[in-house]
């Protein structure tokens, strides 16, 4: 991919990225060397405030790898990110729909990854 | 025009020692049996995928190992949307006379094949390899996300849920091929293990062995003649992450299409197969569909609108629920059904009404895919 290369918590790195085209404004979370709504190339690689509102949740007690019962039960939230896209996390279990959140990284198996609290 | 010519399912359950190849063969042979053909006639094939046989040509292998030189061939991966996809297809192909008789079968030992874990892991990998798949998820916490957002919107309950489990299983009860013959209770559903909230072990499908085969023709064989009214298909997103609101979803637009392609409305609907991987998916796709309203699909289980003896019956094999859910061969089992009750051949699940009408619904990967058919019997 052409562009930055700067990691975030996909590559390790406590940081929740996205892009925002420089043609059309749209703004996307799965990072890709183009605007998905347009086409045009090398949308801007932007860091996320961290903060969002709670779209959706779902504990999960039943895991399917040794790796990931390790950590049963784990809440899985889509988040809807002040930015204006969405992302799929961790969060705390006391998270319902509609709650603002901050995020925060935490250690899923030997990965980092993005874990939401109730903002302050 | 088309039309489904021949059925043929196995059971649903444990296939000790049978292969993908074995199941396939045995719904082929048992559909080509149905329509009243020999292997020969049948001059174009469409399958699916196996997750225990994974091959790049796998419609090929099959015809070899079966001994058919088809005209057409090859497969289809729409995720649990396959069957109903190679439904359609199928009917285009016969339709534009590139064959006369099309088989379209699904099969595999998905339970006895693999471990549990490694079917759960290998269908959670719909989710993005970066973005989703690290975080653990399986495909109840993907659909167990959908769930909660539309019980918040819509004001839908886990007893609500729970009631298109007991509604499967009592339709699986009375048939000697489903995985399931328990009755169960709202309060057993409740009460079963948690997986995935607002998902538990009794909303969510099982995983089995099994094969279930349909024969597609240009021209009707003898008997009843049920014709391929009109079908379509939408697309809106793979990913759970990128689901769009739930008034841009892929059910209704689908059913949209195939409305304009059939002429058919809804309310002629007399019979509905519809995808049930999850008592969640079959309570939404019921009112993405306007079989229900909004919300209202529970109460209309509860007052047996959907039952055996209702105005619309739904599922009378079980669904994937409680018949069972082999993958590709999983839904088509809703066909083959939808077939022998349009035909007057369900025997002791037969519904008392006639059915002039019936709709078919698939969804793949995560409400992603979705395909919608109107089927007619014009004699």
């Amino acid at each position: 991919m052409s562009g930055e290369q700067r990691a975030d918590w996909t590559g390790g790195e406590p940081a929740i990225l996205y892009q925002r085209c420089t043609a059309c404004d749209h703004v996307q979370y799965f990072r890709k060397a183009f605007c998905d709504a347009c086409g045009a190339p090398e949308p801007a690689l932007k860091q996320a405030s961290g903060k969002g509102i709670v779209h959706s949740t779902s504990l999960v007690t039943r895991a399917a790898t040794p790796e990931t019962r390790a950590h049963v039960p784990y809440n899985i939230v889509l988040v809807d990110m002040s930015e204006g896209f969405r992302m799929m996390a961790h969060g705390d279990r006391d998270l319902a729909i509609g709650c603002s959140v901050t995020a925060g990284f935490a250690r899923f198996t030997d990965r980092l990854v993005p874990y939401f609290s109730k903002a302050e | 025009m088309s039309f489904i010519t021949g059925v043929g399912l196995t059971r649903y359950g444990k296939h000790d020692g049978k292969s993908t190849l074995d199941l396939m063969s045995e719904a082929a042979s048992l559909a080509i049996a149905d329509a009243g053909l020999t292997r020969g006639e049948i001059d174009g094939i469409l399958c699916g995928y196996s997750t225990t046989l994974p091959h790049i040509m796998l419609a090929t292998v099959f015809a070899e190992h079966f001994g058919i030189r088809p005209a057409y061939c090859h497969a289809v991966q729409v995720g649990g949307a396959t069957g109903m996809a190679m439904m359609m297809l199928a009917h285009h192909v016969a339709d534009a006379g590139a064959a006369r008789h099309v088989l379209v079968v699904g099969g595999e030992n998905r339970l006895t094949g693999q471990s549990r874990d490694a079917s759960i892991q290998a269908l959670a990998q719909v989710g993005h390899p970066d973005y989703e798949v690290p975080l653990g998820p399986t495909i109840p916490a993907y659909y167990g996300l959908v769930a909660s957002r539309y019980m918040h919107e819509f004001g839908v309950t886990e007893q609500d849920l729970a009631e298109f489990a007991v509604l499967m299983r009592a339709h699986a009860v009375t048939h000697p091929g489903a995985q399931f013959h328990d009755p169960i209770t709202v309060a057993d559903v409740m009460a079963s293990k948690p997986v995935a909230s607002p998902l538990k072990l009794l909303d969510c499908c099982p995983v089995s062995d099994g094969g279930a085969a349909v024969v597609i023709s240009r021209e009707p064989a003898g008997g009843a003649a049920i014709r391929i009214a009109g079908c379509a298909q939408a697309h809106t997103h793979q990913h759970v992450t990128m689901i769009p609101a739930f008034d841009e979803m892929g059910a209704a637009m689908s059913l949209t299409r195939a409305r304009a392609a059939s002429g058919m409305d809804i309310g002629l609907v007399r019979y509905a197969g519809i995808y049930d991987s999850f008592t969640f998916t079959l309570a939404m796709l019921l009112e993405e569909l306007g079989l229900a309203g909004r919300g209202e699909a529970a109460a209309m289980v509860r007052g047996g609108h959907f039952s055996r003896g209702g105005a619309v019956p739904l599922n009378t094999h079980g669904g994937l629920l409680s018949y069972g859910h082999c993958g590709v061969g999983g839904a088509m089992a809703h066909v083959v059904e939808t077939h022998l009750q349009m035909t007057g051949r369900a025997g002791d699940r037969q519904v008392r009404h006639d059915i002039p009408v019936a709709l078919l619904h698939g969804d793949g990967g995560v409400l992603s895919s979705h395909v919608s058919m109107f089927l007619e019997r014009v004699r």
